[in-house]
């Protein structure tokens, strides 16, 4: 019986409702940044999977189901941005640049300490868009010659960083403007960033939505062009 | 409700190539809106539950990272160390970019 229900998207679904609603008990109880939820579910949640032997493709089943939403969801990013329209356009030049300079930030940083450290070509280039969402950021692996399945383990990880301690960070370096702080998040840590943002602050959390889109496109006119003078 | 943001996730999948749908469908979205072919009552409730659990949308995908342990592992420290301090970097020159460019316009305008 426990085998068939492995084989249902219910257990996948299941698993991650049951985990993180415990994790987010968890951060509550606790007040402690480090305990993320999302970051704490995604550990526990591997870890049940290693010690029950279950194949990925098994929690995969009901966790593509949970993914699926996630389209949706950035699309819902536009209510906050328009509720908050009249702020954001006030400071359309500043958050152009400033996306503009986080992006080139990105690759030159990142791509360029993996290759002062020795990373291989494949790792050099998998690393260059880490900070874009997801889908842009694998299509972009793919077209510069990394690996697109690390570049979206590497996008993960850098989401998780962010939600874990970007609005900390950012008020450390001196940020006040809930928008300065949401842009920022938003360009690093890209989706699960703004996941966290929007909990701390609604207007940061839509400027880090609308950070997601930009970077992303930014990226993916800068990433090629780079590509072509250091190849 | 919910139906007029998928009908978005839709319409974009078919035009864009370098941009993934869900990004489009947020522009399409804020257009719709501005433009008041959708009305935010409509969609409130539905766009505001989403949001509320964005942080659960992406447990899978962390999930997924399991499987390239092994790619992960071969240099970790290199992808370590860039990621951290990239992640960082990107934050401080974002932020104080933004808010450097913010400070001059209101300095100009008074």
């Amino acid at each position: 019986m426990l085998i068939e229900l492995l084989a249902t998207p219910l257990f996948g679904v299941g698993l991650t409702l049951v985990i993180f609603v415990l994790a987010q008990k968890l951060y509550v109880r606790s007040g402690s940044i480090f305990l993320n939820p999302v970051a704490v579910s995604i550990l526990a949640i591997i870890g049940v999977l290693y010690v029950l032997h279950i194949p990925y493709p098994a929690y995969a089943a009901g966790g593509n189901l949970i993914l699926f939403l996630l389209g949706p969801s950035v699309v819902a990013l536009g209510l906050p941005l328009f509720q908050r329209r009249q702020e954001i356009l006030a400071k359309k030049v500043p958050i152009l640049a400033g996306v503009f300079a986080g992006a080139l930030t990105s690759i030159a940083t990142a791509s360029g300490l993996a290759w002062l450290l020795g990373g291989s070509r494949e790792v050099v280039w998998s690393m260059a868009p880490k900070s874009v969402t997801t889908p842009i950021a694998i299509g972009l692996a793919e077209k510069v010659g990394g690996l697109p399945p690390l570049t979206a383990a590497i996008v993960v990880l850098t989401g998780c960083l962010g939600a874990i301690c970007g609005p900390e960070f950012c008020r450390a370096i001196g940020l006040r403007d809930p928008a300065a702080i949401g842009l920022a998040v938003g360009t690093s840590a890209h989706g699960i960033g703004t996941a966290r943002m929007l909990e701390v602050d609604r207007l940061g959390g839509a400027v880090a939505g609308l950070a997601i889109g930009l970077n992303g496109l930014i990226t993916a006119f800068l990433l090629p062009v780079i590509f072509l003078l250091f190849r | 409700m919910l139906l007029l943001q998928f009908i978005g996730e839709l319409l974009a999948r078919g035009c864009g190539l370098p941009i993934p749908g869900n990004v489009i469908g947020m522009g399409l979205l804020l257009v719709a809106l501005a433009q008041g072919w959708i009305q935010v009552d409509w969609i409130r409730d539905a766009a505001d539950l989403l949001l509320s659990h964005l942080a659960l949308l992406f447990i899978p995908a962390g999930v997924g990272v399991m499987v390239y342990f092994d790619l992960l592992r071969r240099e970790w420290f290199a992808i370590t160390v860039a990621l951290v301090v990239s992640s960082f970097a990107v934050m401080a020159v974002t932020g104080w970019v933004e808010t450097w460019l913010d400070r001059r316009e209101h300095r100009r305008a008074d």
